[in-house]
Parts: structure tokens; C-alpha cells; sequence
């Protein structure tokens, strides 16, 4: 039997290790991924049009579809979940509708992206085809706000919570309706957190690559309207990457995860500054 | 749990407001482009409109290519290109939501009865490919076909140094599979059981990169010095053979249609089928003559 | 009463967004058993689940080593992840220095966003490439020729691991720190050293919602999808051996959809069936689990 002392020694090496050795797999990672690409990351590479299927050129459209397509996801996302997020925090009680409303958005959480995928794929892109055009930046970003909303909803909600009683009262004491009141006083409390969780979904769809593979369409071109289909830089990462498959290609494919990763830090980091911000306010 | 509570904060409100704005960016792109189509004049060109073209992911940026070239010449049309597969290429012309539906494998024979219109646009030789360290640079089409079978286990029998051979195909149901299967292997025959299966020439290309004992197929133009493509029956696989017939294993890249075309879906296959439009498919596949 | 109604109005506007969440499972759901359940139906619901062959362009569609698969996979990376996970998550509500946790966590979101198809380059060019080296020199005489070609369960492990590490350090984490005070220093008064309080007070007082972090990073597991295809080999075989190459439920539906045609498609729908009823299960499970950790404190 270990000496108690000596087991105490023991685990706290085994947790800094366990500790270090998260940040090493980051550091690996990361590491191999700006090594291969961050020597084709050039100017040209962010202004150019792709050619040759994107083995050579830049990725100028890309970047801009994937903006398109993030700013169009959260543009249908973000009011479906801030509004379930309200109703459960500010218009019921725990009962049976919420249970049902969380089972959902659990739920929802839970699907793997493919399964989003397919159902984007029979639902967006072949039902409502006279609506969505098909395979369009329309179809990827109704996909991709049905992905995302249970992480809004959550965070919505959350941010919601902690904005004191106290303040409701108050607005309600001098003669504000519910709705202004939310309008007035709750929301714009809440908003950062709210702004948080759309920064952290940000995250996810710029990473998303199953679903959209069903649903965005793929192309390289610059898209015109929200009817035209279109790839994310993840999607362009893998389509590069994968169905073509030269040395060149390989190269402008880790360029492209150099720049989806740098962008991704910056969300991140943004999002950080944003709690921290709110927090430091508030104290 | 986390503290949010504060007051109105302009950081947060300038991020929502750049938020719509980037909504409503998108939403103004559509009117530009409205726009744009509306005001110039037309270059002298008879054909005007719209033509969709869906389908295979393979033949969507060649598709691509073909169609920004043709709408320098035609400016009242505008192509907009899809990839969604090539099975929803063949629904998408079949059912008129696409004028111009792309495959990369031939039509299956139930699809053969919708009554499609099939034009080959262009051709992709498939390369039986090795690592760079294997002896081996020739096969003839049999034992090509033992290999892929599982009938031939290691490279000492076919004149290899002594190693259990890793063989790595595409997904069932791919053109490039389908092709393989249908030139390389009889009716009966299946591909081993056992064998790696990757679904893009990319990753099988990675894993006969990577494994010195691994051979696969893959699409002729992503051939380079990474890999070795092997002789089959003392036929190199370029552009010239396949185009000549001498080397067997390729697949086409169809466009399919139905019924009567309009002007402008006539006027792009036209243009595909035209030197230039060949030109510019033999910069990555193989032109149809 | 203008205003009242106006009030109204908005409630059921903010109602009906609150169910978008039901109504888009309940779409979800609904589409995919209309594509896929006629498939299951012709092929026989047994023979679907626990056929061994699967040649959908000849007719035969059989998911049983897809399912085995997809828990190989799952049990892999929970077996590698969680361990690592739940210890980084007691070093940083325990141990780490502020310093020190200022790195962590940044480190920790970071790999969260990194999207699948970088770790499954990663995967396919480096962890691959090193198992099978492995595979080939020291295991050489022990393996079949098959189970040395880096292409695995343990390789898709490996990397499912490293994914699923931030959903189990982050609400590890948050269940550890959510141990009352008390409870702590109550133990630390009675002489216990810092480890003893670590695994006899709080492990035991937070393990509800270590469970739930274990279930949710199954949830993410069983879900993966691009960085899978990459480095599992995608064989369709019961696997007999953590080198054996296996294809998942996922990886099913993401490397045959692009040239599926006709039942073959439908089949990949009946696939996302099998995988739809599979993630419904464990996620009720895991509210089952919540609720008891909500009862008992």
C-alpha cells in the first residue's frame, strides 16, 4: 500500500500531465496543419479566383461564400432561438410544454450532421426546390440554422436567467407591458451572453462539412443571389483535398485549414473578449 | 454560473447592426446581379435565359470552367452549376428541376428508362496505381483483376518483393468503381472483401501514398509522381491511349437532358462539344476526340 | 386592449418559435423513415439490421457490421478520451494555476472548433501512417496481413478521442466546480490530502454530470462523421480485432450518398433510421441520468 502522501504526489503529476497533454494534441494539431499550409497563405491566395478545381489561384469566393452563407444561417437562426428562449424564460413555468420544447431541442442537438444532411437534402433541396433552387447557399443555410439552434436556444436562454428579477419589477412597477419590459429592459441586459452564443455557433457551422456536402451545392464560383450554390472553406478543404488530390491541390487545401483556423481563433477570441468585457462591467 | 448582467453595451450593438448588414449584403447580391443581367448589352449571341446544370461533384468544376467560358461569349445566359451526386444529377434532368443533369458513371439500368438524352462531354481515364517504392510497373489486365478479386495476395506473385498487398477501392456505386469493376472484373467477379475502401480519389491516392504495399484506382488527371501508375497489359494510361482505345479502364462524364432543349441548354452543349469548350476539358480530363 | 392584444400576439409569436425545435425533429424524423422505412420493409426489418452483407448495387443491404462498427468506434474513444478528459478537468478546477489555466481553456475551445475534415487529415496522414509502422514492426507476426494497414478502430479512436475531449472537459469541469465548498473543505479539515478529497468527495459528488459529459461525448462520437470516413478503413466486416478496419452507420450514409440511385439511396435513409433511433435512445438516456443527478443532491 502507497503512503498517502506519495499517492497525493502521484495524482498531481498524472493531472498536470493529463493537463499538458490536452494543450500538446492542440499544439500537434494545429502545428501540422499551419506547417503544410502556412507557406501558401499569400495575398494572392485570399484575393484570387480558384482554377484548375482549386489546385491553383486563391480562394476569394470561398471566403466570401462563407460569410454569405454564415450571415444567412444566423439570420434564420438567431431569431427562432433567442424567441424560444424568451418564451421559456420569461412565459412559462416548468411543465409540460417546456419539457416537450427541451426534449426537442436536446434532442436536436444530438443529431449527427449527416442525419441533418439527409433531411436538408429530401426537405430543402428536393421538396421546396421551386422555393430554394436546389442545391443553394438558401438550402446549406436553412440546414445549417436547423444545426445551430439548440446551441442558441441554450445560450439564450442562459444569458436570459441571469438577468436579475429585481430589473423586471422594476419596469413592470412603472407601468411597462411584458413585451416592452422584454424589449427594454431583459433583452438588452442579456444581449452579450445572447452575442456569445452566436459568436460560439458561428464556430460550428464555418466547421460544418457533412450536411453541406448534401444540401450547399459546391461551387466554386462567386455566389450572385442566395438562390446560387456555393462552398464553405471547410467544404473547399476537403472537396480540394480529397476529390482532387494533386501535390497542389494538397497545398492550396492546408492553406485554406491555416486560414479556417486562424479565422477560428479569431471568432473565439472574440467571444472571450465579449464575456470578459460584459463581466468586468458588471463588477 | 456565468454573470451577464449589465447595461446597454455598444460593442454588442455595433456586432448585431454589422450582423444585418451582412444579411442584408447577401440580400442586395441578388438584386445585383438582377441588375447586372438587365443592363448589358447582348454580344451579339442568339441565346438568352437561364440553364441549370446539377449533378456529379466530379464534373461540377470542369462544368464550371466550361460554362464561365461560355458566358463570356454569351452573355444573356446565365449557367449556374450544382453538385449534389450523380445520381441526383440523373433525378434532376429526369424530372426537369435541372435542364442539364451531370453524371460521372454510366446510367444504371433503371434509370436507363426515363428516357434521357446521354452526351459525352469528356472522358476519365482510371490509372491502377502503386506506391513509388514497389518493383512492380507492369500488370497484365488479369492479374489486375486476381489482385483486386483477392485471388492474388502478395507481390512476389506478380514479380513484386515478398509483402501482403493492400488493396484499396472506391465506394460502391462511384463511376470510377463502377467503371473499374465493369472493364477489369468478370460478371462475377467481386472486389475483396477485406479491402480498404475511400471515397475520393484524394484519399485513396493518400493510402497508396503511405503504404508501400498498396495499390487502388484513381482518376487519370490526380495522377503525379506521388504515386506510380501501373502498365496494364503493356499499355501506359495517358490521355493518348484512352483516347485511341489501347487503354481499357475509363469512365465518361455524361450530360444528360430530356426532350426538346431550349436555345440556350443547346447553345452551352454546343459550346462544350466545340474545340474551345474540348480545350478546356483537356486541361484536366480527357477531351471526347 | 390594443396593447393587450398586441401582448398576445407576441406571446404566440415567441411560442411558436420555442416549438421550431419540436416541429424541425418531428420534419427530421418524419422524412427520414418516409425515404427509408419502404427499404426496410421490402428487406425484411431482421435481415436489414442484422444482414452481414452489404452490395446495395446488387440488392443486398445488410447493416449489422456498420452497427458493431459505430460502437467499436464509440467505446474506443470513450475508453481513450474520457480518462484524459475528466483528469484535465479536475487539474483545471483544481490544480491549475491561473497562469496555467489561461492556456488550458483557450487550448481546450480551440480544439473544439477545429472542423472534422483537419483532424481527419490528420488522422489519414499522420496517426495512420504511425500505426501502421507500428502495426508492421512490432505486431508484425501477431496480426492477419488486414490489421496492418494503420486503417482502424483504434485510429478512428484515437481521433474521435481528441474530439470528443472538449465536451468532456467542459461540463466534467463545470460538475466538479459545481461541488459545493463545504464539501470540500469539510474533508480537507478531517486531514484528507488534496487527492483523497479529489476521488473520495468530489468524483463521487459530481459523477451525475461526469456521466452526462461521458454521454454527451458518446453523442459527439457516434454522430462523427468526415474525420471517421478518413481513417477507418470503411471495410464492411465485423471487426475481430481494435486493428480491424471498420466503416460506421455515418460513414455509411457519407461515402455512398453522392452516386446512390434508386434503393441504394433509400437504404442510406433507412441507415440514418437505424442511426436517428440510436441517438434518440441515448439522449433520453442521458436526461434519465440528469434527472436522477438532480434527485439525489
Amino acid at each position: 500500500m502507497m503512503s498517502v502522501q506519495t499517492s497525493q504526489k502521484i495524482a498531481k503529476v498524472a493531472l498536470w500531465i493529463a493537463g499538458f497533454s490536452t494543450v500538446a494534441v492542440l499544439i500537434v494539431v494545429i502545428g501540422y496543419v499551419l506547417f503544410e499550409g502556412l507557406l501558401h497563405v499569400n495575398w494572392e491566395f485570399l484575393t484570387a479566383k480558384p482554377k484548375k478545381m482549386g489546385s491553383e489561384g486563391g480562394i476569394f469566393p470561398i471566403i466570401v461564400s462563407t460569410v454569405y452563407f454564415t450571415a444567412l444561417t444566423l439570420a434564420i437562426a438567431t431569431p427562432a432561438g433567442v424567441g424560444a428562449a424568451i418564451y421559456l424564460t420569461e412565459y412559462t413555468r416548468e411543465g409540460k410544454i417546456t419539457k416537450i420544447i427541451r426534449f426537442g431541442t436536446e434532442a436536436l442537438a444530438g443529431i449527427p450532421s449527416i442525419v441533418f444532411g439527409l433531411f436538408g437534402f429530401a426537405f430543402f433541396v428536393i421538396l421546396l426546390e421551386p422555393v430554394t433552387h436546389g442545391w443553394s447557399l438558401l438550402s446549406g443555410a436553412l440546414t445549417g440554422a436547423t444545426m445551430i439552434l439548440p446551441t442558441l436556444v441554450r445560450t439564450s436562454e442562459e444569458a436570459i436567467k441571469t438577468v436579475p428579477l429585481s430589473y423586471r419589477e422594476g419596469s413592470l412597477a412603472l407601468g411597462a407591458t411584458k413585451w416592452q419590459t422584454i424589449c427594454k429592459v431583459v433583452l438588452p441586459s442579456a444581449l452579450p451572453g445572447i452575442i456569445t452564443g452566436v459568436i460560439l455557433s458561428i464556430g460550428r457551422v464555418i466547421g460544418e462539412t457533412a450536411a453541406l456536402m448534401l444540401t450547399l451545392g459546391g461551387s466554386l464560383r462567386m455566389p450572385d443571389s442566395i438562390f446560387d450554390p456555393a462552398r464553405t472553406m471547410s467544404m473547399h478543404l476537403y472537396l480540394v483535398a480529397l476529390e482532387v488530390g494533386t501535390q497542389p491541390a494538397i497545398d492550396k487545401a492546408f492553406a485554406t485549414g491555416t486560414v479556417l483556423i486562424i479565422t477560428i481563433f479569431i471568432i473565439n477570441s472574440t467571444a472571450n473578449w465579449v464575456m470578459k468585457r460584459f463581466i468586468s462591467r458588471m463588477s | 454560473m456565468k454573470m451577464l448582467t449589465f447595461k446597454k453595451s455598444r460593442p454588442a450593438v455595433l456586432l448585431t447592426i454589422a450582423l444585418v448588414a451582412m444579411v442584408a449584403i447577401v440580400g442586395c447580391g441578388g438584386e445585383k446581379a438582377a441588375e447586372k443581367g438587365g443592363e448589358k448589352p447582348a454580344a451579339g449571341t442568339a441565346a438568352s435565359g437561364t440553364v441549370k446544370v446539377a449533378g456529379s461533384t466530379s464534373v461540377q468544376p470542369l462544368a464550371e470552367e466550361l460554362a464561365d467560358a461560355f458566358m463570356d461569349n454569351n452573355p444573356d445566359v446565365t449557367v449556374t452549376v450544382q453538385g449534389g451526386g450523380s445520381s441526383a444529377g440523373v433525378e434532376s434532368a429526369n424530372t426537369g428541376t435541372a435542364q442539364i443533369g451531370t453524371s460521372s458513371r454510366e446510367l444504371k439500368e433503371e434509370e436507363k428508362g426515363y428516357g434521357l438524352t446521354e452526351t459525352v462531354v469528356a472522358k476519365d481515364g482510371i490509372a491502377v496505381v502503386v506506391n513509388t517504392a514497389n518493383q512492380v510497373s507492369e500488370l497484365t489486365m488479369d492479374q489486375v483483376k486476381k489482385i483486386f478479386t483477392g485471388e492474388i495476395k502478395d507481390w512476389s506473385k506478380v514479380g513484386g518483393s515478398k509483402g501482403p498487398i493492400t488493396v484499396v477501392v472506391r465506394e460502391e456505386g462511384s463511376g470510377t468503381r463502377g467503371a473499374f469493376e465493369e472493364i477489369v472484373l468478370d460478371k462475377d467477379g467481386k472486389l475483396v472483401a477485406s479491402a480498404i475502401v475511400q471515397n475520393s480519389t484524394g484519399a485513396v491516392k493518400t493510402a497508396v501514398t503511405k503504404d508501400s504495399n498498396a495499390i487502388g484506382f484513381i482518376s487519370l488527371g490526380s495522377v503525379d509522381n506521388t504515386v506510380k501508375a501501373v502498365k496494364v497489359d503493356g499499355v501506359e494510361p495517358s490521355e493518348a491511349t484512352v483516347l485511341d482505345g489501347s487503354y481499357k479502364i475509363s469512365r465518361p462524364f455524361l450530360f444528360l437532358t430530356k426532350g426538346k432543349i431550349n436555345a440556350a441548354t443547346k447553345a452551352f452543349i454546343d459550346f462544350v462539344l466545340s474545340e474551345e469548350g474540348q480545350k478546356i476539358v483537356s486541361e484536366q480530363f480527357i477531351k471526347i476526340k | 386592449m390594443n396593447d393587450k392584444l398586441k401582448e398576445k400576439a407576441y406571446e404566440k409569436i415567441l411560442l411558436v418559435s420555442a416549438f421550431v425545435s419540436v416541429i424541425i425533429i418531428i420534419l427530421i424524423g418524419g422524412f427520414i423513415f418516409k425515404e427509408g422505412l419502404p427499404l426496410i420493409n421490402k428487406v425484411g426489418l431482421f435481415e436489414f439490421l442484422l444482414g452481414k452483407e452489404w452490395h446495395p448495387t446488387d440488392g443486398v443491404f445488410g447493416i449489422f457490421p456498420m452497427i458493431v462498427g459505430t460502437f467499436a468506434v464509440t467505446f474506443g474513444a470513450l475508453i481513450l478520451g474520457v480518462p484524459l478528459g475528466v483528469a484535465t478537468a479536475i487539474f483545471l478546477a483544481e490544480f491549475a494555476p491561473p497562469r496555467v489555466s489561461r492556456i488550458v481553456r483557450p487550448a481546450v475551445e480551440l480544439l473544439a472548433g477545429i472542423p472534422s475534415v483537419v483532424y481527419g487529415l490528420f488522422g489519414m496522414v499522420i496517426v495512420n501512417q504511425i500505426l501502421m509502422t507500428i502495426e508492421r514492426t512490432y505486431l508484425a507476426n501477431i496480426l492477419r496481413p488486414e490489421y496492418q494497414r494503420g486503417y482502424s478502430i483504434l485510429s478512428a479512436s484515437i481521433i474521435l478521442a481528441i474530439m470528443i475531449l472538449p465536451t468532456v472537459i467542459n461540463i466534467s469541469e463545470d460538475a466538479i466546480r459545481s461541488v459545493p465548498r463545504e464539501f470540500k473543505e469539510a474533508s480537507l479539515a478531517l486531514g484528507a490530502t488534496e487527492w483523497q478529497t479529489i476521488y473520495k468527495v468530489l468524483i463521487p459528488a459530481a459523477s451525475s454530470g461526469i456521466i452526462a459529459a461521458v454521454v454527451l461525448g458518446m453523442g459527439r462520437a457516434l454522430g462523427e462523421t468526415m474525420a471517421v470516413i478518413m481513417v477507418a478503413g470503411n471495410t464492411v466486416a465485423i471487426p475481430d480485432s481494435i486493428f480491424a478496419p471498420v466503416r460506421t452507420l455515418t460513414g455509411n450514409i457519407a461515402i455512398e450518398m453522392g452516386y446512390a440511385a434508386g434503393d441504394h439511396v433509400k437504404a442510406l435513409f433507412a441507415t440514418g433510421i437505424v442511426l436517428f433511433i440510436i441517438i434518440m435512445a441515448l439522449n433520453t438516456l442521458a436526461t434519465v441520468v440528469a434527472k436522477r443527478g438532480v434527485g439525489r443532491s
